[in-house]
Formats: C-alpha cells, structure tokens, sequence
C-alpha cells in the first residue's frame, strides 16, 4: 500500500471530510499494532482460546477419490468460533478498538456471518453494538439475524437501493459520519478505504500461515493450486497472502456467477467483462456499473458474494496476473455443496461453495502427487433455509409449514 | 476565481446568501424547472444541483429517496447536463454541481470538467473527494476555472482547515454538525465557536449547510456565515405542499 493508500491503481481513502481525523488515528493505531510484535502475540492467544485457532487443515480423501486427481484438502474456517473466518478479522479490530478507547462497534453484514462475530466481539468486550444489513439478506440469513439479537446487538434491516451489501455499507457510514466520536466502524472484507483493505488482509493472512505450515506438515510440499471464494475478497487475500510468496503456487478466486455470466444477474466483477474501474463505498476498484458510473443490481445465491465491487488488492493482483478468477453459477454451487456434504460429512456455507466448486473443475487434470487446498469460509448452517429450499426438501417444507400452523394457533 | 468574485458583489448588497439544493430528474425534470424558477424569482443567490447517484454517502433519508427515485425514473448524467445548460442561460445567478466521484470518474474528469465550463457551471462539489484523493481534478478545476468547494466539519482540526483553505475557491461549505444531510442542526455555542475557527482558517467565504430549516435558522447565521445552504427542506416541501409553496417560503426566509 502506498502512503495514499493504493495497491498499484486501486485503492486509496474516498473519505467524507467528517471521517478526516478519524481516519488519521485509525491509520496511527494501525501502523502502532503492526510494528508491535507484543500486538500480533496477543491477537493469537486470543484467537487460540476464544476461537478455534489454529484450525485444521483437513485431507478429503474422499472426493480426492472421486475426482481422481489431485489430493484435496480443506482449510476448515468453519470451525472459527461464530462459524466463519469472519472472526479473524473482527478480533483483530477488536483490540484495536479496545486501545483507541472507543464504546460503540457498528457494522455491515452480507450474509450474516461479519454480523455475528461483531455481535460477539461485541459482548466479549462490553461494547454497545449495531448492524447494518439488506432487508433481502435479514431474510435469506434469518438464523444469524436471530444470533446477532440475542447477544445484544441491534440489526437494522436496510431497505435501500438493492437492499443486500452495498446498501448495508452505505447505511453503516451515515451512521459513522454521526457518531464518529465514539463509534468504530469494523469494516467486514478487504474493501472500503485505506487502511481498511490491508489491515482486514493482514488479519485475516493467519489463515494462509497456517495453511503452510500444514500443508508442508501433511504433504511434504507446496500445494498446486489454492482455490477461495470472493465476495470483498477478505477470506481469499487471508489464505492467499503467505503463498504469493510461493511462485509456484496458482491462487485461484472464485466469483459469484448467479444465474450465469451471460445472465446479467451474478456478481463476476474480476473474470469477466462486465465490470468498469469506479470509485464508490470509500475506495477504487472493478464495479458493475453502467456507463453513468451508477451500480448494477447483483445476484448470487450466497448473500456474502452478492456485492458490486472487490478487494482493491484482488483488483490489483488480477491486473498484475499473479491471481487468475473464475466463477460458479448458483446451480454448480448447489451440486458442490450436495457432494460435499454425502461424501465428507462438511457442509460449506453457500459462498465457500463456490470455492469447492471451483476446484472440482479442475482437480481431475491435476496428478495424484500434486495438492490442492481449497478455503473453507464457512460452515453452511446459517443458509439452512436457503439450501432445503434449493434441494425443495419435503420434510424441511413439512416442518416448517407445522411450526407456523403452531404459531398461529397461539 | 469567477464564483467568489460574483458572490462578494451579492454579498455587496444583502446580509447572508442563500444557496439551494435540488436533486435533478427528482421528482421530475419540469419540476425541477418549476422549482427553479420560484427560487430564482424569490430571492435565492446560487443554486447547487445533484446529479443523482446510486450510492449517495453523505446524504440523509430525504435526498437519498431523491437520488433513488429520480434514477428509477430513467435520469441520466447527458440529461443533467441539458438541463443545466438550460438553466445556466436562462439565469444570472451561479449554479453548481453537487454529486459524487464515480459519476465524473465514469464520464472522464477532463471531459466532465470541460462539459461543465461550456455549461456555465461555477463549481463542484463532491463529499466524497478529499484533496489527497484529487491531485487531477484540482489541476482541471483550475484550468477550466471551475471551483472546487470544499468542506470543514465539526471534527476538522484548524490545521486540516487550514489545508482545505490552500485548496478551496469559491467559498467553503461548512458542515453544522456531524452526520447526514436533511437533520436539524443546533446551532448554538458550540456552533459559534466552531464557526469561528472557520473563519480564521480562511478568507474564502463561508457557507453553512445540513439541517438549515427556516428563518430562525438564518437570523442566526446573520453576521456569522456568508451563506446558508437550503437543502433537504424544500425537496420536503415539495413532496409533501407542492411546487407553489417553494416561492412563498424562500421569500419568508431573508
Ligand atoms: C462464509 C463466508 N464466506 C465468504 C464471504 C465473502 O466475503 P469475503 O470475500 O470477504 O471473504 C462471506 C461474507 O459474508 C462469508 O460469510
């Protein structure tokens, strides 16, 4: 990052005025805990006894077995405490917010799961909590939205614009420009002004060292290829982070192709045409936009990829090749997560889905001495209303339908 | 250069300016043009238009429903611009545009610079630019003589006003309060003293906006500020009395 805060051509602080000085000391308090080592010791003692930190880097013997190639392994995110590698990120701002002294988090959430670890961050550490979340999402992730609530935080559906993430963003920096003085906005990806992007990047890269190790650890080499699912691009800069210093390790980003590239609904910003350089939400990068610079409605089965931009350091990666993007339709998602589920006992929520998606495309072309890891974001409970609706479950429908019969009974 | 020059000689001749917002295609372009009309005819010394974005930032409930509701209907940047030529050469007074970076990104900076000029547009601005991020844009406003309005708030120190000062022309808009636009503002001792480090920050003078509502409010700024910035309030009174009410109600202001 460069002290405007761009990577390459994307990037930088495209602050309102109100948020100067705020910016200034949380760059200060940033740069403070990164040159801290004391900081970075803390942050793991942290995440090893409250989180589930290092989590384990599992070998699928299984669908290695079926695509009949490469050896696949799985970085299991989903066993972070709240279900996701969310909390990477949130802990780490966490402190953070302790040593500025501020007494209020706010936030924005997609798929539910920023949300949560905010909500629990939030109660851990005795700080007043709101999240900001698309009235679309409020209902596809019902079960984080009932997470969020009982530990205290409020959730504020947002009924704007597309009403999914941007619009979440959008109303978390109206409230930020409000109550700046006692507020800190925990940014939940690798998006938004400098120094958002890099900060969530370095908190979330103890994904990727972790994954070194085990991989050397399990298979006595560097992996071939390192498949994540982008939405901002947080969990995919976490794991791909240590291994851009690996030359010959492919890191693979897979985008939301919602109902198909050709479509128009999905949110492929990076591998394919669509999108245009822009500047909105804070920062510089590839946005869905038409000619005007106005913001495309998106489409994705995940809330969590559903998102108009990406990581100004995935924007930059992607321009300088060292990162190759493709993308997974709802329907290849749903296939992914149903084969993962019968032959490994792991369910990935929806937006990891895309990830393993990604990968089985490929692992078959791959040797059987070569591996793979593929990022497990999170765990797929949050979407059980989504997946029994795709799958048209008939005794989830059964269920459901009974509970509600009870209800109004009442 | 030109926009301050034509403010100080209105400042000539009355005690405080009034500026107003509209946001254009919203609720259609004949109303703007209605809307205009009875402002211009009523009193009103400079006019801020919006062109409209899908990811108004810095706006409060009242204007982002406009931004939304006026892109719904089909409003485009080319359109905004007819109309401001429209505007620029039926009226005296100075107009400016008000919107956000990506809609000039995506246009070109050069291109929406000199689209501005040939329309007679006398500044711009835009919340979501802070100097650092507008090393090109500045460079054109200055060639294109097109000034960039810049904005203190509550939180800015007297060093950043004083920086914002280097890069400002036209007049500076002071932001009363921390927040969104369309909130009432309080307007009392802290205000004053913020105000008054507005002041020795700078020479440019001095607009005062978000949350201004009616005459009470600008008796107040009288001798304070140069000028009060009008916004969510007579999109509000449009919406709810109708385009009639405009011109009576900016009469009863001054
Ligand atoms: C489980 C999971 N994976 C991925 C994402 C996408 O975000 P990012 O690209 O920042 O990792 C989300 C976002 O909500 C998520 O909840």
């Amino acid at each position: 990052m460069d002290k405007n805060g761009f990577f390459g051509n994307w990037g930088g602080a495209y602050i309102p005025e109100v948020l100067h000085q705020t910016f200034q000391e949380l760059t200060a308090e940033y740069t403070r805990c990164r040159n801290d080592p004391d900081f970075w010791q803390e942050y793991l003692h942290l995440m090893s006894t409250y989180s589930c930190r290092p989590t384990p880097l599992t070998y699928a013997e299984n669908l290695s077995a079926h695509f009949g190639g490469a050896k696949i392994y799985i970085k299991r995110e989903d066993l972070n405490h709240t279900g996701a590698h969310k909390a990477n990120n949130v802990m780490g701002q966490g402190l953070l917010v302790k040593r500025m002294g501020k007494k209020r988090v706010i936030a924005e959430t997609g798929a539910g799961q920023h949300g949560m670890a905010t909500a629990t961050m939030a109660a851990k550490f005795g700080l007043e909590c709101t999240i900001y979340m698309g009235e679309e999402d409020v209902l596809r992730q019902r079960p984080n939205v009932f997470w969020m609530e009982k530990m205290g935080a409020t959730v504020v559906p947002v009924k704007d614009g597309s009403r999914t993430l941007k619009d979440a963003i959008n109303e978390a920096f109206r409230d930020w420009v409000t109550n700046v003085d006692d507020t800190h906005y925990v940014f939940g990806t690798a998006c938004g002004p400098a120094p958002f992007p890099e900060m969530v990047a370095w908190f979330q890269s103890i994904i990727g060292i972790e994954a070194a190790d085990q991989i050397l650890n399990y298979h006595g080499k560097m992996p071939k290829k390192i498949y994540a699912c982008v939405g901002g691009g947080s969990n995919a800069m976490g794991i791909f982070k240590r291994f851009l210093e690996e030359p010959d390790v492919e890191l693979i980003g897979v985008e939301a192709g919602g109902h198909g590239a050709e479509s128009g609904a999905h949110a492929i910003r990076l591998s394919n045409p669509d999108a245009m350089p822009g500047v909105a939400q804070g920062y510089k990068t590839m946005f869905l936009q038409n000619s005007d610079g106005q913001m495309k409605p998106t489409h994705s089965v995940a809330a969590g990829l559903d998102y108009v931009g990406v990581s100004p350091i995935l924007s930059d990666l992607w321009e300088k090749k060292q990162v190759r993007f493709e993308s997974a339709t709802d329907d290849e998602v749903m296939e992914s997560l149903d084969i993962t589920m019968k032959l490994e006992g792991i369910i990935p929520a929806l937006e990891s889905a895309h990830a393993f998606a990604g990968a089985f495309r490929e692992a078959g072309q791959l040797a059987n001495e070569d591996a793979i890891i593929i990022n497990q974001s999170g765990r797929g409970d949050k979407d059980i209303f989504t997946i029994a609706h795709a799958f048209d479950d008939p005794s989830w429908k059964q269920f459901i339908i009974d509970r509600g019969k009870e209800y109004l009974q009442q | 250069m030109i926009l301050e020059q034509q403010l100080r000689k209105q400042l000539d001749t009355k005690d405080i300016l009034l500026i107003t917002h509209i946001v254009l295609g919203y609720p259609s372009f004949d109303v703007n043009r209605e809307v205009i009309q009875q402002m211009v005819t009523n009193g009103v010394d400079c006019i801020e238009m919006q062109i409209p974005f899908s990811e108004p930032m810095a706006d409060g409930p009242v204007i982002l429903k406009a931004n939304q509701d006026s892109l719904a209907a089909g409003t485009t940047v080319e359109e905004c611009f007819v109309f401001a030529e429209e505007m620029t050469q039926r009226y005296d007074i100075p107009f400016l545009f008000m919107t956000y970076y990506n809609i000039i990104f995506a246009y070109g900076e050069e291109a929406f610079f000199k689209r501005s000029a040939k329309n007679r547009i006398k500044g711009l601005i835009i919340p979501d630019l802070p100097p650092e991020m507008a090393e090109s844009f500045l460079e054109f406003a200055k060639t294109y003589q097109i000034s960039p309005i810049l904005i203190y708030t509550p939180t800015s120190t007297d060093q950043r006003m004083k920086e914002l000062a280097g890069y400002g022309n036209g007049f500076i808009y002071c932001a009363a309060r921390r927040g969104v636009t369309g909130k009432k503002s309080e307007l009392g001792q802290d205000f004053d003293s913020y105000l008054a480090r507005c002041r020795s920050a700078t020479d440019l003078p001095l607009a005062v906006g978000f949350g201004i509502q009616n005459k009470e409010d600008i008796d107040v700024l009288k001798g304070k500020a140069d000028m009060a910035v009008i916004g969510s309030r007579t999109i509000t009174l449009v919406d709810t009395e109708g385009t009639e009410m405009v011109g009576s109600f900016i009469a009863g202001l001054r």
